[in-house]
């Protein structure tokens, strides 16, 4: 024991009680309420609607319509597929423009700008975007034919060219989401310590051997939120695809909103929703686990 | 101007005791000074004295008043922050008059108050500029002005020189002792640096593990100190102490160390055998060998292990037995490491000390 | 060492890299620009001659398009509001004290900026319906807020953890209560961070499609009206194009406005 703690022995009881300071909670009460509200309570009214009859009963009878539903297979595949493309696209795309900034070549803050735009942009945007140059009068098309390759216009974008609808989903999502990727590895990037890349230097560490053996590990945080938050917004995907392929390329957040919006299928449309929660949190589980980093690793302790 | 009465102040963090009980009366005008390591609990204290902490047992009464459960801004005092603390989004006129804006003064008054406290602090020419253009001795100087334009009953300052380079700290120390000779409030200063202390204080309040371990003004905290730890934190370099023995013989009893009966009129009557001897380095003469043909008489002989030129003087560390022992020379005497000197104590200086509690011995 | 190998690499990587984000939206900015007639022409050059402003004037004049952009703006300007004054408590909260549940609140937050949260449009769809919130502005404002709460709440902690707290406390020992402190100096000096999250708010608002879509019917946003329009209806290019051009303008102009607080803002908001 210290000093101090023997003499606390020897003296009488403290004279006066400290009051719990109250204050962080009433700051805290109206976010805690306000998420209470508009948060949790949707989450489990979409399992009520999904698996309550209108007697009252607890039922699988939405969740069999939804897997009966002749688009469900299709768009359960798809957001699985396009998921996949695009991610590791994203990744790799990602952490090029993120080294690259690192490097702080002249005029990098300018390409950090530049890269940075589609942050701006929505989904629907992006669409949009990409639509006018897929699109039969769009500059695809066009510029084919000002290079004298065709004569008439093709359609990319058609029920005959799944491969085309693919591509051209995969290279808007490419193009608007990897910004954010990019910034969360790039603030990665600058809280590695410098000492870590120059003591490489000193043992006449390759650049190959930089990356794999400092920068990637030590990126493994940043990555690791960043596949989270990115794989959960894929698995979101809605406005692009059905401005690109309507419903022709099914995905799940869309059937979600046809089912809704087109067939007032309320429940239908929930059990859509609650497959969404349900794989996001499943694949934020298995990217802890495949991220983690231990402790030691990071330097803590 | 008002005094200040700690009554069995207590403050704990978790299990933590920062202030154990400390009882302090401060009085009018009086320039108290809070010294010791860090973690001995001084911050916290004027913490608790300016109501910044609350305190988990005691009182704090400051001019007659009960302010124990008051908010610091009903307590009347004024505080100067260890990093200042001045609002980066006023300008150096605004950050002075926030506190008179606070209290509704009215503006003629402010100005008038504003700009005599600029002018003793010597800032006049910088009230319309942001603290983001002035230099850290400067945005002191704010933090100073602000505290002071309050007329406060009490002046609280928390390490205010620290984050000054060396030469700028001496400079403000003298300011701030030309302040206090101008203002005469009631300053309670806290520090953990020794020399401030006692160039400052009118009395130092040293402090170890929650508790005030001395309180004296600063010559007999110097040269009386009531303990081992305050003799070996105040003084650079600090009190030395070797193990000491007291011996009778012939009757009378007399100190011994190392073997060499010392020159000392202090020697307690009974009781102990085993005493702690402190003595400050300045306090000890350095001798080279035999002067006429003998050992100096009272002398100890010593190995020297480190010589060191530290302008002035020269600082040598000394191997006596077991123990080492910092002391000065002046600076033309030739020593050599590995050499032996013999020393000799200062007999009207020589402090004694139990072994076992670190506590002074009366004499 | 940037050899002269690696230096070249390096620029063409970069001008590849910047080009292929740019040029979608040069062509896109040239479509609208076109004239009606034009656009369906076939063939045409790239560049259009005249530019016209036609398209768009067309586009902004199509049924409800006015009113979708001031719903948009209405629906964003609320959602502000909502996350700040909502969110900033608690990131003064956080920043400032110790207190038993904060991890546990912190990973909430944290759990909720992670979640797909605009599928929940589907459940509060039928909520709001017995609220009757069903097709107002301030329903999708309130899913807006939900969407933006955590990153208010995140961007606002680490804005107060940049005001010395010791400031507040010297505004105390001038006479200041606790909430003067607050107002009077940590509000004005943590303005431009909140205005940061402020805008952060804006662009979350302005682009989010999915549940404004649900969540009207006849007050709809800009993105729900043109998502509906194309995606139910299968709008005309014209439409599309200019439509596409004007979506992304604000948010253009938005994240050229605070470009140097990019990387504080979303590093900030994603850790």
């Amino acid at each position: 024991m210290t000093v101090a703690e023997q003499r606390l022995e020897q003296t009488l009881p403290p004279v006066r009680r400290q009051a719990v300071d109250w204050l962080p909670y009433v700051l805290l009460l109206p976010t805690v309420v306000f998420l209470a509200v508009f948060f949790v309570y949707p989450m489990l009214q979409a399992f009520v609607l999904s698996f309550r009859s209108p007697e009252g009963a607890i039922t699988l009878r939405y969740f069999q319509a939804m897997l009966k539903d002749t688009y469900f297979a299709g768009a359960l595949r798809n957001s699985f597929l396009l998921t996949a493309i695009i991610i590791p696209l994203q990744v790799v795309l990602a952490l090029v423009i993120a080294l690259l900034i690192n490097t702080r070549f002249q005029g990098h803050p300018w390409f950090l700008f530049i890269c940075a735009i589609p942050l701006g942009i929505s989904d629907l945007g992006a669409g949009l975007i990409w639509s006018s140059f897929f699109t039969e009068r769009g500059y695809l098309n066009l510029i084919l034919q000002n290079l004298g390759l065709i004569n008439e216009p093709i359609t990319f974008l058609s029920f005959e060219r799944p491969a085309w609808l693919y591509g051209a989903i995969v290279a808007t999502e490419v193009w608007r989401a990897t910004a954010i990727v990019m910034v969360i590895l790039v603030a990665g990037l600058q809280l590695i310590p410098k000492d870590y890349f120059e003591t490489a230097d000193v043992f006449g560490a390759s650049s190959w051997r930089k990356l794999r053996y400092v920068t990637l590990p030590l990126l493994r945080p940043a990555l690791q939120t960043a596949l989270i938050i990115r794989t959960i917004l894929a698995f979101q995907l809605f406005a692009t695809v059905i401005v690109m392929a309507g419903r022709i390329v099914p995905v799940l957040a869309g059937e979600a909103y046809f089912q809704y919006g087109l067939l007032r299928n309320v429940n239908i449309a929930s059990a859509y929703a609650v497959l969404i929660m349900t794989l996001s949190m499943t694949i934020t589980i298995f990217y802890l686990w495949l991220l983690r980093t231990k402790e030691e690793e990071l330097g803590r302790g | 101007m008002a005094d200040i009465q700690l009554e069995r102040v207590r403050k704990m963090f978790g299990k933590v005791l920062a202030v154990a009980d400390v009882s302090l009366h401060i009085k009018e005008g009086e320039f108290m000074v809070l010294l010791g390591p860090s973690g001995c609990g001084k911050t916290t204290l004027l913490r608790c004295l300016a109501g910044l902490e609350r305190v988990d047992g005691g009182q704090v009464i400051i001019g007659g008043d009960d302010v124990t459960d008051h908010p610091p801004g009903k307590r009347g005092i004024g505080m100067v922050f260890q990093s200042y603390a001045v609002f980066p989004h006023m300008t150096v006129f605004d950050n002075i008059a926030f506190g008179l804006q606070m209290q509704r003064v009215s503006s003629a008054e402010i100005q008038r108050r504003v700009g005599e406290g600029a002018e003793l602090l010597q800032i006049q020419q910088l009230l319309a500029r942001y603290p983001a253009q002035l230099s850290g001795g400067q945005r002191q100087r704010v933090a100073v002005a602000r505290a002071i334009v309050m007329r406060p009953r009490v002046l609280l300052m928390d390490e205010p020189l620290s984050n000054l380079d060396a030469l700028l700290r001496l400079q403000m120390r003298g300011e701030l002792k030309r302040l206090h000779h101008e203002v005469r409030s009631t300053t309670v200063y806290v520090t953990h640096d020794q020399v401030e202390a006692l160039s400052l204080g009118d009395r130092i309040a040293v402090m170890k593990d929650g508790t005030i371990v001395q309180l004296d003004i600063p010559d007999r905290v110097y040269d009386l100190p009531a303990t081992r730890f305050v003799g070996s934190f105040i003084g650079s370099p600090p009190m030395n102490f070797l193990e000491g023995t007291i011996r009778s013989s012939n009757g009378a009893r007399a100190l011994e160390t190392a073997g060499v009966r010392l020159e000392f009129h202090g020697v307690p009557a009974r009781g102990r055998d085993a005493v702690l001897i402190g003595i400050r380095p300045e306090h000890i003469a350095v001798e080279r060998v035999p002067v006429a043909g003998g050992i100096p008489a009272g002398a100890i002989p010593a190995a020297v292990v480190v010589v060191e030129p530290i302008g002035p003087q020269k600082l040598l560390t000394v191997q006596v037995g077991p123990s080492t022992l910092k002391v000065t020379t002046p600076v033309d005497f030739a020593v050599d490491q590995g050499q032996r000197v013999w020393l000799r104590f200062d007999p009207s200086r020589i402090r004694l000390m139990d072994p076992q509690t670190g506590d002074a011995i009366a004499s | 060492m940037t050899t002269p190998g690696r230096k070249a690499l390096l620029t063409v990587l970069v001008v590849l890299i910047s080009a292929w984000v740019l040029f979608p939206i040069i062509l896109i900015a040239l479509a609208s620009f076109t004239t009606r007639t034009q656009l369906y022409a076939w063939p045409r050059s790239l560049v259009p001659s005249p530019f016209s402003a036609e398209t768009m004037r067309f586009f902004v004049q199509a049924q409800d398009v006015l009113q979708s952009l001031l719903n948009s703006l209405l629906v964003a300007a609320m959602t502000i509001v909502l996350a700040v004054l909502i969110g900033a408590p608690a990131g003064y909260a956080l920043s400032r004290f110790r207190f038993g549940g904060k991890e546990v609140f912190r990973l909430g937050i944290l759990g909720t900026k992670m979640f797909p949260a605009t599928i929940l449009a589907v459940p509060l769809a039928v909520s709001f319906i017995n609220w009757n919130l069903y097709d107002t502005l301030l329903g999708v404002a309130l899913v807006h807020t939900t969407l933006a709460l955590p990153f208010a709440v995140v961007i606002t902690t680490s804005v107060f953890v940049g005001v010395p707290f010791e400031l507040e406390e010297a505004a105390m020992t001038l006479g200041c209560s606790r909430a003067q402190a607050f107002r009077k100096v940590a509000m004005p000096i943590a303005l431009p961070g909140l205005a940061a999250a402020a805008i952060f708010t804006f662009v979350l608002s302005w682009n989010e499609v999915f549940a404004a879509t649900i969540l009207t019917l006849r007050n709809r946003t800009l993105p729900a009206l043109v998502m509906n329009a194309v995606g139910l209806a299968g709008a005309p290019i014209d439409y599309r194009f200019a439509g596409g051009f004007f979506m992304i303008i604000p948010a253009l102009i938005i994240i050229f406005v605070i470009r140097r607080y990019l990387l504080t803002l979303w590093g900030v908001t994603v850790r």
